[in-house]
């Protein structure tokens, strides 16, 4: 197996070669960009108020103010206040609901690849695999992240306590990027190797709670990949090496118990880098009405 | 392989329903663990230092673990930078907000703004008067170090504290080191003290105070609700409830105010010669 990966590696340029040549740079590259933009952008917002007294947002991502006036809460926090016993003020109600229905409309896990800081961190890691030839280690089931979605929620009533907050990566990071971390890079930190080394896209792909409850939002997205231009598909397998979620691709690109090319799996995060690194144009964004083939 | 042996022809491997429920299992009972496990540490890690004073309006601090969504709202309204969200490794549970009083303690602004901010309730908006905020309570804790407990007049803590003559008084007591001065100790009040930290933070020790602001649960004891206190049950009956004792003279003591046990210098005893000091004795 390593032998065949080895002579393939060597044969086979970079992942989105092809689409460097045919696109360019910013061809191939043009959502990463617009989600780096967006991902960072955000995160600007909320820093602007503590480095530059530029208070347009409050908070963190758990939940907070924009303009005084609009509150956002994380929905997942909320089901597991609510689990715990709390039913709070109804900001954070109200809050969780705006979320919750943007993400409806959106597309559930556009928060995991537009909005969540722990992308940047675990998309390097899954760079960095691939540009390592990393092969192996132990991947966890893509549905513990349910599982463990549910006995978060247990555990919460159990314990009478937000239990998943007290390891949560992902609040730790942004809050640690806002308010101060703490050896709560160790966390982050963990999470880097146990991708980089243990599980690829192990934690955004099989484990984390959270992305498992914004994936359980994306039934109804509105926003969707279309492989629209699946006809001209050489197999070249560069949308799989760098898909998140690749087990989403193949019903949509090669017909598999489907036979119109959108991508409607709710764990397709819509980042849109199989738009990017395929050199023949084969996908696109665009709705979930959108059946048309070109 | 020899599994699949036995199969009947046409079926790769156990058969499908059977491989779902082995991998479900698999998964569950990780997932199972993993939530066992936080869940466990969750609890355990749970317990607040004693240093640590919650913002006020706080729930009690099981209820305000299960409402505080850590968001940092209340520490971006607090106006003294008084607040700050737990960060790994304090003790505190992680991204909830605290305060440490010799650090900065709380203003104790009129408007509350931290309460105000909370979205979610872990700050109970009940609170409307922060004189009745309880974020913890002050206990005169050292009585070595103390300068006032030393007969010196330092009363700091009495001087900024919020709530001065209700929640800190100063107690007149008599100095029996030079048996000529009085004592004034600072004494907390329960009833009035918010827990607001500024005797701690002011406290001019160089290091430790010798007044800290603990937890309510720390700093003070249960009632004693069994026990009959005869001058609570005389006054509320109008007499005493055993009649009428009678009240002996305390000899020595006479003309002398309650609580006063000086000795009064008398005529001094001779010493005998040749005792004591003017023994002559050597080793």
């Amino acid at each position: 197996m390593s032998a065949v990966a080895a002579t393939s590696k060597a044969v086979r340029p970079r992942v989105g070669a092809d689409a460097i040549a045919s696109k360019g740079w910013l061809g191939a590259h043009k959502w990463l960009v617009l989600r780096r933009l967006s991902q960072l952008g955000l995160l600007a917002l909320f820093l602007a108020g503590p480095w530059f007294g530029l208070w347009i947002v409050k908070g963190n991502l758990s939940s907070s103010l924009t303009l005084d006036m609009l509150p956002l809460t994380d929905p997942f926090l909320l089901a597991q206040s609510l689990a715990a016993g709390t039913l709070p003020y109804k900001e954070a109600l109200i809050g969780a609901a705006i979320v919750v229905a943007f993400y409806l409309i959106v597309g559930g896990r556009v928060f995991c690849s537009w909005v969540c800081p722990m992308n940047l961190v675990t998309d390097a890691a899954a760079w960095l695999r691939r540009r390592l030839g990393l092969k192996g280690g132990k991947i966890p089931s893509g549905d513990t992240r349910y599982w463990l979605l549910g006995f978060m929620l247990l555990a919460a009533f159990a314990t009478g306590s937000l239990a998943w907050e007290w390891v949560n990566p992902v609040s730790m990071l942004h809050r640690g990027l806002i308010f101060g971390f703490g050896l709560a890079w160790g966390i982050v930190g963990g999470v880097f190797v146990y991708d980089l080394l243990i599980a690829t896209r192990g934690w955004c792909g099989h484990i984390c709670p959270m992305g498992a409850f914004y994936s359980l939002l994306g039934g109804t997205a509105l926003m969707r990949v279309s492989a629209a231009h699946r006809s001209a598909c050489d197999d070249c397998m560069d949308c799989f090496a760098v898909c998140p979620e690749p087990q989403v691709i193949r019903p949509a690109l090669k017909a598999a118990g489907q036979d119109h090319p959108v991508i409607l799996d709710r764990n397709c995060t819509n980042c849109g880098r199989c738009v990017d690194v395929c050199g023949r144009n084969v996908f696109r964004i665009t709705t979930r009405f959108d059946r048309s083939e070109s | 392989m020899g599994d699949m042996q036995d199969k009947p022809v046409g079926q790769g491997g156990p058969s499908p329903r059977r491989r779902f429920l082995r991998e479900a299992a698999g998964v569950a009972g990780g997932a199972c663990l993993l939530s066992l496990g936080v869940g466990l540490y969750a609890k355990q890690a749970s317990a607040l230092p004693a240093t640590a004073l919650r913002p006020p309006g706080a729930l009690a601090e099981s209820d305000f673990l299960a409402a505080c969504v850590r968001c940092g709202l209340c520490v971006r309204d607090c106006p003294y930078d008084t607040l700050k969200l737990a960060e790994l490794g304090d003790g505190v549970a992680t991204g909830t907000p605290y305060f440490n009083a010799r650090q900065i303690p709380c203003e104790m602004c009129e408007d509350i703004p931290c309460v105000a901010a909370c979205p979610t309730g872990a700050l109970d908006r009940g609170l409307a008067d922060i004189g009745k905020a309880r974020m913890g309570l002050a206990v005169l804790i050292d009585h070595e170090t103390c300068l006032n407990f030393l007969g010196l007049r330092c009363d700091v803590c009495y001087r900024v504290c919020p709530v001065i003559d209700k929640a800190i008084t100063l107690e007149r007591q008599h100095n029996p080191r030079s048996d000529r001065h009085a004592m004034l100790l600072p004494t907390v009040h329960s009833d009035y003290c918010t827990g607001c930290g500024k005797c701690e933070k002011s406290c001019v020790l160089p290091g430790e105070a010798a007044i800290k602001v603990l937890p309510v649960k720390l700093a003070q004891g249960s009632k004693a609700e069994h026990y009959r206190k005869g001058w609570e049950e005389k006054e509320a009956a109008g007499q005493s409830l055993i009649g009428e004792q009678i009240e002996l003279p305390v000899r020595g003591l006479e003309g002398k105010s309650y609580g006063d046990t000086r000795v009064l210098p008398g005529p001094a005893t001779p010493a005998r010669p040749g005792s004591g000091l003017d023994s002559g004795w050597k080793p």
